[in-house]
This record gives C-alpha cells, structure tokens and sequence, in this order.
C-alpha cells in the first residue's frame, strides 16, 4: 500500500487517502457482509420471516404483516428480498422494533453513548494499565512484582468478566460500601455539575475495571516479553554505551518498539471488549447496548438483535481503525513521512 | 516417551494437570456423589455453606450449591471438548484449504477468516443460540462457529511452511491426490501446534459457555456455572456463596486447562513456546 503511494507520486497525502480508501473500503465490506448475514439469519429463524421480525407474540396481526411483507418483499425471490434488505441498511434504515414501538436506529442511538463511555474507558485503561505493568515487569524480569504480574496475569485469564464483576460489587460495594453496585447515575438526588460528573465517574468504577482487567492481563504479558525481547537488541546496548540513562532507554527506544505487537492485538481484541460490554453492562444494569441486547434476546425481538449485531460490528471496526492510527503513530519504522 | 517425561516435569503444567483430573472426577463421579437430582429441594432456602448435609449452602429454592457444582462440570467439560471439536473442524479445513493451495484461493478464505475475527464473537454466538434454540447441540456448534478462527489462521502458517518441503513435493510429484497429502503428509507434521491451540481454545470455549448461560441462553434442563451465578445475581447480598462458588469452579478449570496447554506448548514446541496465545 506504501509502495503504492511512494511510486505514484511520493506525496504524503495520496498516502493517507489511499489508507483512507482501503479503510474504508473494508468497513464498507464488513457491513455488507453482516446484513447478509443478518437476512440469512431471519430466514433460518423458525417460522415465517414476517413473523419472526414482527416479534413472535402481540404483534401478530395479518394487515401489519402484510404491510411487512410487502415493505421487504417477501413475496419476492431471495436476491430481490436482499438486495431490498441492503439498499435499507446503506440508507441507514435499521428497522422498526415491534416489541418497543420505536424505529430501531433512534433506540440504538439513545444507549450507544452509554457504552462508548464503557468500552472506550475500558480500551484506554486495559492498553494504559496493561502497557505500564507490562514494562514494569520486563525491566525487573525475574524478580517477584514480575511473578505476581504472572500470576495475577493467569487467574485474569480464567475468570468469566461476568463473574469478576459480580465479585467487584461483592468486596467494594456490598461489604466495604464505597463504589455504587449499579446504574449510571445516583437517582433522585439534587447535584451540581461537577458534582453529576463525579457521580457517573463512581458508577463507572467497578464496570471499566472488570470490562478492562482481562484485556489489561493479556497486554501485560505481551508487553513483558517483548520488553525482554527488544532489551537484547543491538541499538539498546549502543544507546547503553552512548551513555543515556536508564528511564531514557526504557522510555524512548525500548517502549515505542516493545509497544506495537501490543496495539496489533489490542486491535484483534477489539471485539472481545464488545462482547463483554454484553454480560458487563447486564450485570452493573448499565443503560448501554449491552444491556439492550440481552432484553432484546430475551424478548427475540429480531429488528433490534440484527441491528445491534450491525452498529457493535461498526464500533469493532472503529476501535481497529483507532489501534491502526496508534500503531501508525508510534511505529517508529512505518512513518508516513518518509513517503515526502 | 521423552516429551512425556518432559511433561510431568513441567511444574506447572502438572499442577494444572492434577486441577484438570480432579475437576474430570467430580464431573464424572456426580451421580455417585449427589444421588439427587441437583434441581431438587434438598434443604431450607438460603443455608450458609457447612450447614448440614451442605457443604456449600443451598440456593434460594433450597437445592444443593454442591451438587449443582458438581453436575454443572460435566456440561462445562461437554460443551468445551465438543464445541474445540467443532472449531477444529472447520478451522484445520480452513487453514488446510487457504495453505495448500495458497493463492487466490488463500486470499478469499484469509479474508473470511479475518471477518469472522472482526466480528464481536460472542455477539454473534448470541445471535446464533436465540435463533436456532438453546439447546446443548446448538449451544456446541454456536461455540464452535465463533471460535474457529485462530485455528485456521494456525493450520494455514504451518501448511504453508510444509507445503515446499521435500517429502511434501516427492508425495505430490508420485501423483498423490491432494486429500493424500494433506492427511498422510501435512498434517501429521502439524498436528503438535494445533493440540497446544486446540487446549486453549477449550478453555476460552468453557468461558463463553458459563456467559451464555449466565444470560439465559444455556440449554434450560442441565445445570450449569454459568446459570447458577446468572440466577444468584439478584440475590448477592443475602447469599454470596451462590455466585462465588461456582465461579471459583469456573475458574480453576478455565486455569487448570491453560497451565496444562502452556505445559504441552512447551513441551511439543520448544522453539515457539509461548508464542501460540497470540497467534
């Protein structure tokens, strides 16, 4: 791609409208990809595809289906029926849930603020945290704050995000009282803004840790070993002997090469982050799309899971386009400057 | 023999070895030891655990925190061997595909792969259970269906590394069919890397299992982690050992099957030891 843009004009911007234009020609192909999947999905559904997207009790009434059926055209082959499917969500028509009486789009939109909030916080805190004690524990390998890392690295790994969470509200909210055990924001008391924000802060404690503390481990751990990796490189012991001091080592050449296998799988783990919003936001009652899933699973209430499944698909793919950015930024071989 | 002997000296993959064993026992002794049915009311509701007959405590319908411990391993061991089985079956098919043939033909299933990757899996898995109905077989190919692509993207580097070597060219060049090959030559050189995956993917396969039924969406007549916390969530203040114990069960199998994987990475792939949990 680099290549490309170096050979066609050697110019800095062609460079990143060609990263632009790759990007965004794979997002374009992730959201085709997921429609369809979506539209295969309805129709392996059991029971009439009219139904099962009017919701499969109450809203069971035959001049609605009809509407619904001639909308989709259902009574059309299935080529004609997808590309109807597609050409509604290209136009950003998610569907009307049935359930809720409301146009799909404008619920998901009314909860995906609340779960930026959540996943970002936990993106920035997992790579943040995780980065740090990573480093931490590279630079004293072998000594025992780097054996804690590893253990504490390895229970993380085995435990359900649900469960940590549950056991985060046990310890910090039901026995010591200090951090609320749900919500978004204490109901019914009179605040000052500051006061407000400070309020969403508490309640968002215990959630962003246990979203963030697997994520954290697993970055750790990289971290630590290609800390150790880079450590034994030819250019750190030159800048060893150019007599730079150690922070300025750890800091200016072991941290930005030792950090970009860490942002490649920060990217892979993208959607894991999106995933546990699901379980997260259901055991903290966090008013977000997580939460709005599991009532719309439970309700089968089709319109929405497909449309949900479509927008936290997007944020993965935003979240993939941020750590490629990052990794851009940091890299200090892969500079898009070089191509001027 | 000797990657045996280098096994059981491998501290922590024995450690994680004897966990595992004993887990397998509990899940395969369960009648034995909780005659019972574990839906049954077998005491008082809400008894702390060490009162009588309770090791554990009871739940709020008065059914044994133990037993359900104890029959909840048998469906996360199930679930967790057969949903691997699952992903290893399209994955290796994936991988294998994508590397010995290469090309355009490894283009298009590196891009299906990496999709599949993109996508929030458990999402989907979500999706995949309330659609097709959450039942033991569905919840198994459900787990299978989401978790196959790091599988793929293995078996397609190590055919990839095969599919020049000698004694793969001397079976093509003797008009081998490619099916041949693949399962005569290719794989069997394989096969080590993707045991060490295939181990940890158990574990993450146990992990979604325990948040599917946590949410509602395990196979409603078995019991299992998962569900136990998911029904003890309510009640977290009266009753902390409904939802402590079974995720301490979770979590010491989940542990036990990643120390015994990171023992055989170690002891089937010295060069790449460590390497796999990112691959």
């Amino acid at each position: 791609m680099r290549a490309l843009a170096l050979s066609v004009t050697g110019n800095r911007g062609v460079a990143i409208a060609l990263a632009i234009v790759q990007w965004v020609a794979r997002f374009i192909a992730v959201v085709l990809v997921i429609a369809t999947f979506n539209f295969v999905l309805v129709h392996a559904a059991p029971g009439d595809p009219a139904q099962v997207m009017a919701g499969q009790s109450g809203a069971a009434d035959e001049h609605m289906l009809a509407q619904l059926r001639a909308e989709y055209g259902l009574d059309k082959p299935y080529p004609v029926q997808l590309a109807i499917y597609l050409k509604r969500i290209v136009t950003l028509d998610l569907g009307y849930s049935y359930r809720q009486q409301r146009p799909v789009l404008s619920l998901i939109a009314e909860r995906l603020p609340a779960t930026l909030l959540l996943t970002c916080s936990a993106f920035l805190l997992s790579l943040g945290a995780g980065v740090l004690l990573g480093t931490l524990a590279g630079v004293r390998a072998g000594k025992w704050s780097d054996t804690a890392l590893t253990i504490v690295s390895l229970l993380l790994y085995a435990m359900p995000v649900f469960w940590l969470g549950l056991m985060l509200v046990l310890l910090f909210s039901v026995k010591l009282d200090w951090l609320p055990a749900f919500g978004y924001v204490s109901i019914g008391v009179p605040m000052t803004p500051i006061e407000h924000v400070l309020d969403i802060a508490a309640h968002m404690v215990l959630p962003v840790t246990s979203l963030g503390a697997v994520l954290m481990a697993i970055y750790a751990r990289l971290m630590r070993s290609a800390i150790i990796d880079v450590a034994h490189q030819d250019f750190i012991k030159t800048a060893r002997a150019k007599g730079l001091r150690r922070g300025q080592i750890i800091v200016r050449h072991m941290l930005r090469n030792a950090v970009l296998p860490v942002v490649t799988v920060a990217g892979m783990q993208a959607g894991t982050l999106v995933g546990g919003s699901v379980v997260i936001e259901t055991v903290f009652a966090w008013p977000g799309l997580g939460r709005l899933t599991f009532d719309s699973v439970m309700q089968r209430d089709y319109p929405l899971m497909l449309g949900i499944f479509l927008v936290m698909s997007v944020i993965v793919i935003l979240l993939n386009f941020l750590t490629d950015t990052i990794y851009r930024m940091v890299d200090p071989r892969v500079s898009l400057r070089a191509a001027s | 023999m000797d990657r045996l002997k280098t096994f059981l000296r491998h501290p922590t993959g024995m450690i994680g070895l004897l966990i595992l064993g004993a887990v397998v026992a509990l899940a395969v002794l369960a009648p034995t030891l909780f005659p019972d049915d574990p839906w049954d009311m077998v005491g008082a509701p809400f008894q702390p655990p060490g009162s009588e007959g309770l090791p554990l405590g009871s739940d709020m319908l008065g059914r044994n925190v133990a037993a359900g411990i104890a029959y909840g391993a048998r469906v996360s061991l199930t679930i967790g061997v057969a949903s691997t089985l699952a992903a290893l079956f399209i994955g290796v098919t994936i991988g294998a595909i994508a590397g010995y043939f290469g090309g355009k033909v490894d283009d298009l299933m590196m891009r299906i792969t990496e999709l599949f990757q993109t996508i929030p899996g458990f999402v989907l898995a979500i999706l995949l259970v309330a659609t097709i109905g959450p039942t033991l077989t569905n919840v198994i190919i459900s787990i299978g269906a989401v978790s196959w692509p790091p599988l793929a993207r293995l078996t397609r580097a190590e055919f990839l590394r095969l599919r020049g070597r000698e004694f793969v060219q001397a079976a093509v060049c003797q008009g081998q069919a490619p099916l041949m090959v693949v399962l005569r030559h290719i794989l069997p050189n394989a096969v080590s890397p993707i045991i060490v995956t295939g181990s940890l993917t158990i574990a993450t396969a146990i992990l979604i299992e325990s948040a599917l039924s946590f949410l509602g969406l395990g196979d409603p007549n078995m019991m299992s982690w998962g569900l136990m916390i998911g029904a003890s969530r309510t009640v977290i203040r009266q009753a902390w050992w409904m939802s402590v114990f079974p995720g301490v069960a979770i979590l010491l199998t989940v542990l036990a099957i990643n120390l015994v994987g990171e023992g055989l990475n170690d002891t089937l792939n010295p060069r790449i030891a460590r390497k796999v949990r990112t691959a």
